[in-house]
């Protein structure tokens, strides 16, 4: 009996998350009757695909014991760069080019990031901070500040907007988007179980010194880390400017907050060495669910902020208390005497 | 082992951080089917060797083969895929994953392997898990795991991949004594195998019980090589610290009008020490030892009130006190050096004078419960005189300081307190000869002035050296009181063993 809820609760409290949405979507139906409809949910799936990618970035650098600040700004500059580039030129490159491109500018800032960090051993959440200025200063600066309205976005971009997997005339759409987007999740959740890459991120999150000792190319590992998360935000850039039809270079600043608390709840841990995609996908649907559906409920839309970042204190003291729960840790003796 | 034959050979390594030779010309044969030990002090050069040997730091010059073949300028995978394995004192194992990763993550890795696959990584974990006969659960998280089993994990995990050379940095230090005894039967078991295994260690009967040949390092030199039977445990020590560790006694007596300052009554902890009793008077330096794991540290814990005991009473000059926290243990007039100070008893970030008026910060303000510098630089530089540490100033930060001179530290900020009761746990861990003395000889001098010292620890010889009685724990229980000319090093450790 224990076992199976045990089981039910998973590694990373996945169930309690399973349930805690259950509850909150039995609350809000009971409050409006307009809220358990295929348009809500259509409208959830559709705003939470930007965030989840988003959210797997984060999730990955905070696997590996980091925190990553400066993907909404890698986001945004990938995919405004690269839409305003192909206005400029006047050539409109396709869509898989539009997104190789952005997702190679994604990967260079990226690759900054890993440098920094891996090389000089520096806090991340200082680098990446101190990353996201330089980013948001280049691209206004050199590559524009004017916003790109849905009539001046190339052709292919435009087109793929409106391409819905789904389109029931009066209550909503699904986004056609959802297919890359679940595509990429598949993608990370498999490298983060099945490839040495993914075990050696854990391993690094779990004791980077244990890391290097085992022959992990720390370095490396964690340069290569930066890069993919930079791509992926890049990725993640280009799919809100189609989904929002326009591109805007002040877009997407300020999402830290939604994303670092969704992938929290998730399960994933802020001192590394912890989380799953599965959790990650359900922080990200329980704060877009709060976020979309708080009204209904009677809660003021103004609260929202706050809403979620109570979700985050109460994600982290959940991880806190389970972390004291833990037998104490061995104790151990330099043998050099203290330095470090 | 009659195809005893040398595996690995150091050659004149040399290696040096900035400017100061941490290794010079060292040199080491490790043979097959032989348990070599490598005894040191603290800083010694021993856990550099071990960088260099597991690829972690490259030497400055010099050679290491094995199997006849050159590694001197390797990587930690290409050290272990050349079949060098090290269990570090700390384990290094990765508190967030499996047992069986955690064991078969260093193969996977070693082979070069992208992919990682469960069933091959389960596979070797099992096979290894019930060739060393062990009960390990291979799905438990790691951090969920005892001291001792992280230890089997680490074991297994240096054992997957055909190990021929095993170094083991001090596996006993965080042991209990059954599982010490059943880790050099592991031990005793591999070696059988024809695993060269190299055992670093600084407890020296743990020495000469398990190894057949000794190597001593001192200073970054090899002083002394031999086979272990030509060794006594004083000669090792001897090899390890450069001179004659004398066991000579330096007790004074105690002037006979000084009363009991406290008195320990049916003290109890279940599971960790029961019905302890004895007494102390003022100015008495009483020793506590034990074997790892006799509750030696458990009694020292519940006098302070760091775990507190379930039952008896401690009286202090006469007034009995509720010892049931720190806050208790200090108002009662209890000072307490831990035996992990780096962890327990100093924040290492701050300040020499920081740390030395953490304990008595209350002393220290004004009327308007603001600090009064002035008060503490006086003190302080009155400290610094008195305990001799050697450091450019005391806004030096703590973790820039030697073991000894931290340990000078720790002392500083107790005594500036004065308790009554002063009790030390391994005062001298860590601690090199020279500071060793110097910190006893500021233990007289408080005694002298009428301070009641307790000592706990295993180094037999400053216990002779410097205590007044001695007592003797084993199994939870005071088993033996040893009191003046009774109190010899081989006395001791009859007592210790029976």
């Amino acid at each position: 009996m224990i076992d199976t809820l045990r089981r039910l609760r998973g590694n990373n409290n996945e169930g309690v998350l399973v349930a805690v949405i259950l509850v909150l979507v039995i609350l809000m139906s009971i409050a409006s009757p307009a809220f358990l409809t295929a348009g809500t949910f259509f409208g959830l799936v559709r705003s939470s695909l930007v965030p989840l990618i988003f959210a797997l970035g984060v999730l990955l650098v905070m696997i590996s014991g980091g925190i990553d600040v400066s993907f909404p700004a890698i986001a945004i500059f990938a995919a405004y760069t690269t839409v305003s580039w192909s206005q400029d030129a006047s050539f409109d490159p396709g869509l898989v080019g539009i997104f190789t491109l952005a997702v190679l500018i994604g990967a260079l800032w990226g690759l900054l990031n890993g440098v920094v960090i891996a090389r000089f051993r520096l806090p991340t959440l200082i680098v990446t901070l101190g990353t996201q200025g330089i980013i948001k200063g280049v691209l206004l600066t050199y590559v524009g500040s004017a916003y790109i309205s849905a009539s001046r976005l190339p052709e292919s971009v435009s087109e793929v907007s409106n391409f819905y997997l789904l389109d029931v005339p009066g209550v909503g759409f699904l986004h056609g988007m959802l297919m890359p987007v679940v595509l990429v999740v598949a993608v990370i959740w498999w490298m983060l179980k099945y490839t040495m890459f993914g075990r050696s991120i854990f391993a690094i999150g779990g004791d980077v010194e244990a890391a290097r000792r085992v022959g992990i190319k720390v370095v490396r590992t964690q340069v290569l880390l930066y890069i993919l998360v930079g791509a992926l935000a890049a990725f993640g850039g280009v799919v809100s400017v189609i989904l929002g039809k326009n591109a805007n270079p002040q877009s997407l600043i300020g999402m830290e907050l939604d994303i670092i608390a969704a992938v929290v709840l998730g399960g994933a841990s802020i001192f590394g060495g912890r989380g799953s995609v599965f959790g990650t996908v359900l922080g990200v649907l329980l704060v877009q669910l709060i976020n979309n559906n708080l009204v209904l409920i009677g809660i003021p839309s103004t609260w929202q902020r706050a809403a979620v970042g109570i979700l985050l204190i109460v994600g982290v003291s959940v991880q806190a208390l389970s972390a004291m729960r833990l037998p104490k840790r061995a104790i151990l003796f330099d043998d050099e005497g203290p330095k470090k | 082992m009659n195809d005893a034959r040398s595996v690995l050979e150091v050659r004149n390594i040399v290696k040096g951080y900035a400017g100061v030779r941490a290794l010079n010309e060292v040199n080491l044969t490790l043979t097959s089917g032989e348990i070599h030990c490598l005894a040191g002090e603290n800083g010694s050069g021993k856990s550099t060797l071990i960088k260099i040997m597991s690829g972690v730091e490259r030497p400055d010059s010099g050679s290491i083969e094995i199997d006849g073949q050159s590694l001197a300028y390797t990587t930690p995978s290409g050290a272990i895929r050349s079949g060098i394995q090290v269990i570090y004192q700390d384990f290094s194992l990765f508190p967030n994953l499996t047992v069986a990763e955690n064991i078969g993550m260093l193969t996977e890795l070693a082979n070069r392997r992208k992919i990682s696959s469960r069933r091959r990584i389960r596979h070797a974990a099992e096979s290894i898990v019930t060739d060393l006969g062990l009960n390990l659960d291979l799905d438990a998280v790691v951090e969920r795991l005892s001291v001792a089993d992280r230890q089997l994990i680490a074991i297994c995990r240096a054992l997957v991949g055909e190990a021929k050379v095993l170094i083991m940095d001090e596996p006993t230090t965080a042991l209990t004594h059954s599982e010490v005894t059943r880790l050099f039967t592991i031990v005793r078991r591999l070696q059988e195998r024809g695993v060269a295994i190299m055992f670093v260690s600084h407890k020296l009967d743990e020495v000469l019980e398990i190894s057949q040949h000794v190597t001593v390092l001192r200073n970054g030199e090899v002083v002394s090589n031999g086979p272990a039977s030509s060794y006594s445990s004083a000669a090792i020590a001897t090899a390890m610290t450069g001179r004659e560790v004398s066991a000579e006694r330096l007790v004074e007596e105690i002037p006979s009008d000084r009363e009991a300052i406290m008195v320990v009554e049916g003290l109890t902890r279940q599971g960790a020490f029961i019905d302890v009793d004895f007494s102390l008077r003022k100015g008495e330096i009483l020793g506590i030892t034990g074997l790892l794991g006799s509750g030696r540290t458990e009694i020292a814990e519940a006098l302070f009130g760091v775990n507190a005991a379930d039952s008896g009473t401690v009286a202090i000059g006469g007034v009995i006190s509720r010892i049931n926290s720190v806050t208790d243990a200090v108002k009662a007039g209890i000072g307490y050096v831990p035996e992990d100070r780096l962890t327990q008893g100093l924040f290492l970030e701050k300040s020499i004078a920081d740390n030395m008026v953490a304990s008595s910060i209350d002393s220290y303000s004004n009327r308007i419960r603001l600090l009064d510098q002035i008060l503490i630089r006086e003190s302080m530089s009155n400290l610094f005189e008195r305990l001799r540490i050697k450091a450019p100033n005391a806004q030096a930060a703590v973790k820039s300081l030697s073991g000894g001179n931290a340990q000078r530290v720790v002392i500083a900020k107790w005594l500036d307190r004065n308790p009554a009761v002063l009790i030390l746990n391994g005062p001298t861990v860590g601690v090199d000869i020279g500071s060793k003395e110097e910190i006893f000889a500021i233990l007289r001098e408080q005694a002298r002035k009428g301070m009641g010292i307790i000592v706990i620890s295993d180094d037999i010889p400053e216990l002779v050296s410097s205590c007044h009685r001695v007592l003797i724990v084993s199994s939870g229980r005071i088993a033996a009181e040893l009191a003046d000319d009774d109190i010899t090093v081989a006395g001791i450790q009859e007592r210790m063993t029976a």
